[in-house]
């Protein structure tokens, strides 16, 4: 340390983190509720997550398609209320109920005041029973869909994820990160109401409700207001991802860009993988926050990026180990060098205990401060739910977290940080950058896919 | 809730809640980018990194890990009437953030290196955000230049690259003597705070630091428009065209009762799908792909002062004209000011506005940041913790009469037109 930080106050005592007090149950229709109490203000956040992910390869762009109807289309009406009628009787609760799908899962969310406990869960077990897909609005909606993910698709950002998840995927359901138009144009309300039926089903599903709320009512008002709900198919998890092995650097032309936005992936631990906690940290360590290595690097001291990052990312059937950047154009070689470079620094020598010790206080801040809200613990507990795993995981992984060594931080970084295993995506402008990338080793070149109608 | 003033004109704020062991450490400087003078467009952001670059006895990159190592959080923003600067960490790490604080609010490290350096990291800021994005300006950056008149409310508060890479380390020092005046500055604290002793620590660390003259508030309001005023913008990566209309709102301070209808409004107008726009342009007559409206350049309307707008941004398909969006949206406006509001139709408005706040204000920080806003624009950071009831205690009059303000007469149009193609 150097002598100006002599002043710095050192850190009081810890004090100790309130315990969650979780009640759990699965309801005869197997839906599973998680319901923690906190004090704080008097709002309930509400989670459903159903699982919903593609059945096969072969069926996952339809599936793709269907789902990313279904998910505005399910609000449109009820044999009871039309679109409107729905979100008002939320809205008079101050809540607004969304619909939100990942390649595993459908997740009903909304945040309400507790006096509309009970209402709001009537409301979403008559959407859950009773979604009409009126066919003129669910032809509305899938013109509105089309014309999203054109924009979604001209977004520097979705073309690198869309072409990352497409190189390391292959013909894996993870590979479809974004439905093709023509797809969508042709779902229908007929097709919408069978995949509501065959897959929106309690069994296998989670409500989670955090907040301002007494356990005992709250499993009570659940299970009078969903315990209607049933069906008969079984819930759907995706196939195992087996990642292809890396192969050269793509490079992603989008003419004229004035950045380009580089993206490397592999795999990583998943939740239940005793690696994990070591991972996570080298994670950290590599870019994961402010104090890493790839930041001060590239950031601060080269200015090449404002938020490169790392970080891992859990899906049910694939982890990831992710970094990205968005680099001025005529620096994105040097910059795919920097990162590199601190890729393989991390695999082949250690880190500090200083920075191992930065790290791991900081993970466990963080969550700790994530967690401090209704609607941050609501959606790890939603999140871990789709894992399989307990609310009692987040102890025990802090616990991990706490006894990570340097020497299996350099362990994990040697399995799942070095460059060699990672697929690496640049999206920019070729007629710019083509000509250095090679110097780092082949490049192979593709045109904008991500065009629907190409110019 | 706690305040006092320290002798070199520092205001305090303490918002005590010992609920969970978390504490928020929040400093607002009364200075944002309509204070920035011409040439010098972005300054007052471009500074705010500057900001992270270390101080008198913190090296480079030591503020992060000083937070970071200690379980914490921090950021800073930059908005048109105040910049802030913030941590939240567990509760006892307190001081060692009042420390750091304390030392750059005193000196910041600032030098030719370190300018460079976060010249360059703004410039692939505002790349990321606006040059390399389809709709990166729309309509924040150029709704203003069509609305306002003043420099002050025109200006891109970005910045453009020639006034970033123009500026200077002599710049900077000015720019801080000027306007980081503690007495031109609210620290607000909240948390799991005992009272007495994190006041021994406030007046620890900020009591030395040496008082200057603060600069007079600057007047930013404008003479309300007379006539309508329209600009079109051609956005080259954007595959489907955009509309954004403004109307001047009353004083958010000045007049802060008359400005709540209206922040009614903007919610009644575009929150969910029961609200009036997204039934009429979505759903009913199918004319957008989506619609929004808000008060405020960045989406809250209590952290901005006079002159403001209402904003109604619509994404349309290329097959419907901006005129026929535009008229639809001055219809359903007009429906309001002619026939007025139910009081249920209200009740839920407000019991959604509701919501929204406490949901903001379940985090130690999101609450803290509130006060501190509501402390530095309205001068009372209690209003924060009253906005609800206020908000619950207006009477339908009054949003129809927030209705008629947004006059057809005198909105402020800005069409987007896609001229990139689909790729």
């Amino acid at each position: 340390m150097s002598s100006g930080l002599d002043l710095v106050p050192p850190l009081g005592e810890p004090r100790p983190q309130p315990e969650l007090a979780v009640t759990e149950q699965t309801l005869p229709n197997g839906l599973r509720l998680v319901v923690v109490p906190r004090p704080g203000v008097p709002l309930v956040e509400l989670r459903l997550r159903v699982p919903f992910a593609a059945a096969t390869a072969r069926t996952a762009a339809q599936h793709a398609a269907r789902t990313a109807v279904l998910s505005g289309a399910v609000l449109l009406g009820t044999s009871a209320h039309d679109a409107t009628g729905i979100a008002e009787l939320v809205q008079a609760h101050g809540g607004e109920l969304a619909v939100s799908t990942d390649p595993d899962r459908l997740l009903f969310s909304t945040t309400l005041l507790v006096e509309g406990l009970a209402p709001v869960l009537g409301v979403l077990a008559e959407v859950l029973t009773d979604a009409a897909y009126p066919a003129d609005r669910v032809a509305a909606e899938r013109a509105r869909v089309a014309e999203r993910i054109a924009i979604a698709r001209s977004q520097p950002g979705v073309i690198a994820r869309t072409a990352l998840a497409a190189r390391r995927y292959g013909a894996h359901p993870y590979a479809e990160q974004l439905p093709a138009p023509e797809l969508v144009a042709a779902v229908r309300s007929q097709a919408l109401r069978r995949l509501h039926r065959e897959r929106v089903l309690p069994a296998g599903s989670t409500l989670v409700l955090v907040g301002d709320l007494d356990p005992a009512a709250a499993v009570d008002a659940a299970a009078t207001a969903l315990g209607g709900w049933t069906g008969e198919g079984t819930a759907v998890a995706a196939p195992p991802a087996p990642e292809s092995a890396p192969r050269p650097l793509q490079l992603v032309d989008r003419p004229g860009a004035v950045q380009s936005n580089l993206r490397l992936g592999g795999p990583a631990p998943s939740r239940t993988d005793p690696d994990l906690p070591a991972v996570r940290l080298a994670t950290m360590v590599y870019g994961g926050y402010f104090s890493s290595r790839l930041v001060e690097n590239i950031r601060e001291r080269r200015g090449y990026s404002y938020s490169p990052r790392s970080s891992v990312d859990h899906l049910a059937a694939a982890s990831s180990f992710l970094v990205e950047a968005d680099v001025a154009t005529e620096v994105t070689a040097p910059a795919l060098l920097e990162t590199w470079y601190e890729l393989g620094r991390m695999a082949l020598t250690p880190v500090t205990a200083d920075e191992l010790d930065a790290a791991r206080r900081y993970v466990l801040g963080s969550m700790a401060l994530s967690t401090a809200t209704h609607a941050g613990l609501a959606s790890t507990l939603s999140a871990l739910a789709g894992s399989g795993l307990p609310p009692e995981w987040l102890a025990e992984h802090q616990q991990a977290l706490a006894r990570v060594t340097v020497d299996e931080v350099q362990e994990a970084a040697r399995r799942y940080l070095r460059p060699t295993g990672l697929t690496a995506v640049v999206v920019g402008d070729a007629a710019r950058v083509a000509d250095e990338l090679p110097v780092l080793g082949p490049v192979e070149v593709t045109a904008g896919a991500a065009s629907p109608d190409p110019a | 809730m706690e305040r006092f003033r320290l002798e070199n004109g520092l205001r305090v704020v303490l918002a005590p809640d010992r609920s969970v062991p978390v504490v928020a450490v929040t400093v607002s400087y009364a200075v944002g980018m309509r204070n920035e003078p011409q040439g010098r467009t972005g300054f007052a952001h471009l500074f705010e990194h500057l900001m992270f670059q270390g101080s008198a006895n913190v090296p480079k990159m030591e503020h992060a890990r000083l937070v970071q190592a200690a379980g914490g959080t921090f950021n800073g923003s930059t908005h048109q009437d105040y910049t802030n600067y913030y941590e939240a960490l567990p509760a006892e790490a307190l001081e060692r953030a009042l420390f750091l604080e304390a030392d750059r609010m005193a000196a910041p490290a600032i030098t030719e290196e370190n300018l460079r350096n976060q010249i360059d990291v703004v410039k692939e800021e505002i790349r990321v955000n606006v040059l390399n994005r389809p709709y990166g300006a729309f309509p924040w950056l150029q709704l203003p230049q069509v609305a306002f008149a003043s420099f002050a409310n025109t200006h891109d508060g970005y910045g453009s690259f020639v006034d970033l890479e123009s500026s200077t380390v002599e710049d900077a020092a000015d720019f801080f003597h000027r306007y980081y005046a503690p007495g031109n500055a609210v620290l607000c604290l909240g948390g799991d705070l005992d009272i007495e002793e994190t006041e021994r620590l406030v007046r620890r660390w900020f009591g030395p630091i040496e008082a200057r003259q603060v600069p007079p508030a600057a007047y930013t309001g404008e003479p309300s428009p007379t006539a309508v005023r329209s600009g079109v913008v051609e956005d080259h990566l954007a595959p489907a065209p955009a509309v954004a209309l403004g109307w001047r709102v009353p004083d958010p301070v000045g007049d802060l009762d008359t400005y709540l209808g209206t922040v009614l409004l903007a919610e009644l107008l575009s929150e969910g799908d029961a609200s009036r726009l997204e039934r009429r342009l979505v759903h009913d007559d199918q004319l957008a792909i989506a619609q929004s409206s808000y008060v405020g350049l960045f989406g809250d309307p209590f952290d901005v002062r006079d002159a403001t707008l209402l904003t109604t941004q619509v994404h349309h398909p290329a097959s419907v004209t901006a005129e026929k969006v535009v008229s639809a949206v001055h219809e359903e406006i007009g429906r309001i000011a002619d026939e007025g509001v139910g009081a249920d139709e209200l009740a839920r408005v407000q019991a959604r506005a509701e919501a929204q706040l406490l949901r903001q204000a379940d985090s130690v920080l999101g609450r803290t940041l509130a006060f501190a806003n509501a402390e530095l624009v309205h001068g009372r950071a209690e209003l924060a913790g009253e906005l609800a009831a206020r908000l619950a205690a207006v009477p339908p009059e009054q949003v129809r009469s927030a209705a008629r303000g947004l006059d057809p007469g005198t909105v402020a149009v800005l069409e987007l037109r896609a001229t990139g193609g689909r790729r």
